[in-house]
């Protein structure tokens, strides 16, 4: 009789139907397999495929930043984007607004039992693709697996590295009076298209997540203005958050002007009728940018130049203030502070 | 956004701001109170104080149903949500709302209770469907806008033939707290406290209608206007108040004519009637005992009454001995007189009533406006 054993043959991973199961994590021959069919085949690049515990590659010189960043997002996926490239623009802006140009990130999953490989093959390859768009590539990662009910689908966290350029010097202490305050574009898109989704306040909206990678546009502000004193991305907690963070770090209080905020009329009338403020609501592609008043109308116009700041606007100033309030010049006439949030954003009742 | 912009249009609040300070009279004052936490965040998110003359102030009244809401009965939503196997169902902005001990529903949910934030009393119904094995308890609170809602959940519930629903019902009453608040003796003996005029609720009275105002007008001789909850006209509100002092009337006027009218939302009304009655007297946070100032589940709906179904104690638990809160609600104090403003008590943990939502006067004046006290 013929001998039909193929000595090396493994079934290939079920990504249609297949669930992730307690094996997938258990350091045996089915994690490494999840590894080489999934995961090494649709981030692959060379210092992946070195198939170490580490990535291995040539220090820079100069200065190096790193950040880290966890996603456990609900949904999942959401119009505009998913957990996948959440992950990955949500580090390259972290490593970007220090005005770093980001070389590399790694990737971590901690998988719950009985999530759908066909989703973890799709949140994957959003990964992947990008990564691939950012030109920063995912060189080492890890795999975990908890108990059905111990997790919520997938968790991600990544971490990059990025080089700074000579002579930049960005952080969020060198805010100071008479300083210009910028953003990027239109706010509050991302917080709008994920709750759009939460299962119990399913509304229609056309407003897509703004979820990219901000390094290109940094390196044309770079470029044109070396000397910017803040860059930070209004994620959660919204632009309310992100200044008054800065505002502590720096000492110093903060006037915007509502009138110059830009946010898109569909974003506006949903936070209208969920009884939100767009100031607290999340971005996923966006800047506030800080800067000496004489730079603002230059940085202002390399903003506008590129694809990502379109809609970039001067809307405050940095002013003297012992308090540090974040303050705002409000349309109809009168000023109020805009604090840090207290607790979750909460629709009204009436 | 059309139909909303225009009621927030700056240069029109400028005309309104300059015939308010030219007719104001500068020999005298004028203390307005908004009932409704509505307008006490138009005031507040909108900068409104800075476009009024010094001798206008803004008072800012109980209207706030999660602010009113005594600790007792918020211990009592803790209980229900802690039974095991109960879902409870709340609105947002109950999360927070501290009880005894520093307990709040989102302290209980973090050790396990299963409680749900819903944007409607139908979500709550929904819910119970879906669980059929399991209790679901809506914890009603607001004022005459939240309770027809409420009506309605208790009939489809009855209609459906739901067994495991039921409503933990804590609604209450504007006119009862407008009366209990101007016959305090400070204002109506004493008169060691001003209090000129009222804007009158927005939501509310598209439900009660303007009838209901007209007995204080009436009776305690204060001009009313019911205004919208936008910046203008809140601002058109105060300039027909201030028109009104200045000729002597104490009429009821209707500036929010585009949603009110005189005799309201007669289906809501005939709604809340037949699933609600009133209760004898209630406690107010910050008030105290009102009496006729809340509902409850007539008998008829017994089932889906949770003060019923459950073993519901009564708890009175007395708000701390520093809080000014219910002096601060009558306008006879600002939230910056209370020792515990913006030390102990902030909005991330509050103490007071005033504190607990944005809509409360505390809240309020901290988020939005504490940068006048201090500058």
């Amino acid at each position: 009789m013929m001998n039909t054993i193929k000595p090396n043959y493994t079934r290939a991973l079920d990504l249609k139907h297949g669930r992730v199961d307690m094996t997938h994590g258990s350091g045996g021959r089915a994690m490494a397999q999840l590894i080489d069919e999934l995961f090494v085949a649709a981030f692959d690049n060379e210092l992946l495929r070195q198939m170490n515990d580490q990535a291995r590659f040539p220090a820079p010189q100069g200065h190096m930043v790193m950040s880290t960043d966890s996603h456990v997002v609900s949904p999942l996926f959401f119009p505009g984007g998913d957990i996948g490239c959440l992950s990955v623009h949500g580090t390259i802006n972290d490593v970007a607004m220090s005005g770093a140009q980001p070389l590399y990130l790694s990737t971590s999953f901690i998988l719950e039992e009985g999530f759908p490989l066909a989703d973890l093959k799709r949140i994957v390859e959003s990964m992947a693709r990008a990564a691939r768009e950012a030109g920063v590539p995912i060189v080492t990662g890890d795999t975990k697996v908890v108990e059905q009910g111990k997790g919520d689908g997938v968790f991600i966290t990544t971490t990059g590295v990025g080089v700074v350029p000579e002579g930049v010097n960005i952080s969020g202490e060198r805010a100071r009076p008479g300083d210009r305050i910028l953003v990027s574009g239109m706010l509050g898109d991302h917080g709008v298209a994920v709750m759009s989704l939460r299962e119990n306040l399913t509304f229609h909206t056309s407003i897509k997540s703004d979820s990219a990678a901000l390094h290109g546009l940094v390196a044309a502000m770079v470029a044109a203005v070396p000397d910017i004193h803040v860059l930070r991305d209004p994620t959660r907690g919204g632009l309310a958050t992100t200044l008054n963070e800065i505002a502590r770090q720096s000492a110093v209080g903060m006037l915007l002007h509502e009138n110059k905020l830009p946010v898109r009329e569909e974003v506006r009338a949903a936070c209208e009728f969920l009884g939100l403020d767009p100031l607290y609501v999340a971005n996923e592609g966006k800047l506030a940018a800080i800067c000496a008043p004489e730079d603002a109308e230059r940085l202002l116009q390399a903003m506008r130049a590129h694809p990502l700041g379109r809609d970039a606007a001067i809307i405050g100033e940095a002013i003297e203030d012992p308090h540090h309030f974040v303050q705002m010049e409000t349309s109809f006439g009168g000023k109020r502070v805009v604090d840090w949030l207290t607790g979750e954003q909460l629709p009204r009742i009436c | 956004m059309r139909y909303i912009d225009e009621f927030r249009d700056g240069a029109l609040a400028k005309k309104i701001a300059a015939n308010i300070a030219r007719e104001a009279n500068a020999h005298r004052s004028y203390h307005l109170m908004e009932f409704c936490g509505g307008h006490t965040h138009a005031i507040s998110r909108y900068g409104i104080t800075d476009l009024l003359p010094a001798n206008i102030r803004m008072i800012h009244g109980p209207g706030c149903p999660v602010c009113v809401l005594p600790a007792g009965r918020v211990g009592n939503a803790i209980q229900l949500a802690q039974t095991p196997g109960l879902i409870l169902c709340c609105y947002g902005d109950m999360l927070r709302v501290p009880a005894a001990n520093g307990m709040s529903l989102l302290k209980a949910k973090a050790q396990g209770a299963d409680v749900r934030i819903v944007y409607s009393s139908a979500d709550a119904v929904k819910i119970a469907q879906e669980n059929p094995e399991r209790q679901v308890v809506f914890h009603g609170i607001g004022f005459e806008t939240t309770t027809p809602p409420t009506a309605v959940a208790i009939r489809k519930a009855q209609a459906l033939g739901l067994a495991n629903f039921s409503v933990f019902c804590n609604h209450v009453l504007t006119p009862s707290a407008i009366s209990h608040i101007l016959q305090s003796p400070e204002i109506r003996q004493l008169g060691v406290v001003a209090l000129d005029g009222f804007i009158g609720p927005a939501h509310v009275s598209t439900v009660i209608g303007s009838r209901p105002y007209e007995y204080f007008a009436e009776e305690f001789q204060k001009p009313v206007v019911i205004a919208g909850f936008e910046p203008l006209d809140v601002m058109q509100a105060i300039l027909m108040l201030v028109r009104q002092l200045n000729e002597g009337r104490a009429e009821v006027e209707n500036e929010f004519s585009r949603a009110v009218t005189r005799d309201g939302n007669i289906k809501a009304q005939q709604l809340v009637a037949e699933v609600f009655e009133l209760r004898r007297s209630f406690e107010w946070r910050g008030l105290g005992l009102i009496p006729y100032s809340a509902l409850r589940i007539k008998a008829a709906y017994a089932s889906f009454d949770a003060e019923r179904c459950f073993d519901i104690p009564p708890l009175s638990i007395p708000d701390n001995r520093a809080c000014q809160c219910g002096a601060i609600l009558r306008g006879m104090k600002h939230p910056q007189d209370c020792e515990l403003f913006g030390t102990v008590c902030t909005p991330a943990s509050p103490v007071g009533s005033c504190m607990v939502s944005s809509e409360g006067a505390c809240a309020a004046y901290y988020s939005y406006g504490r940068f006048r006290k201090v500058a």
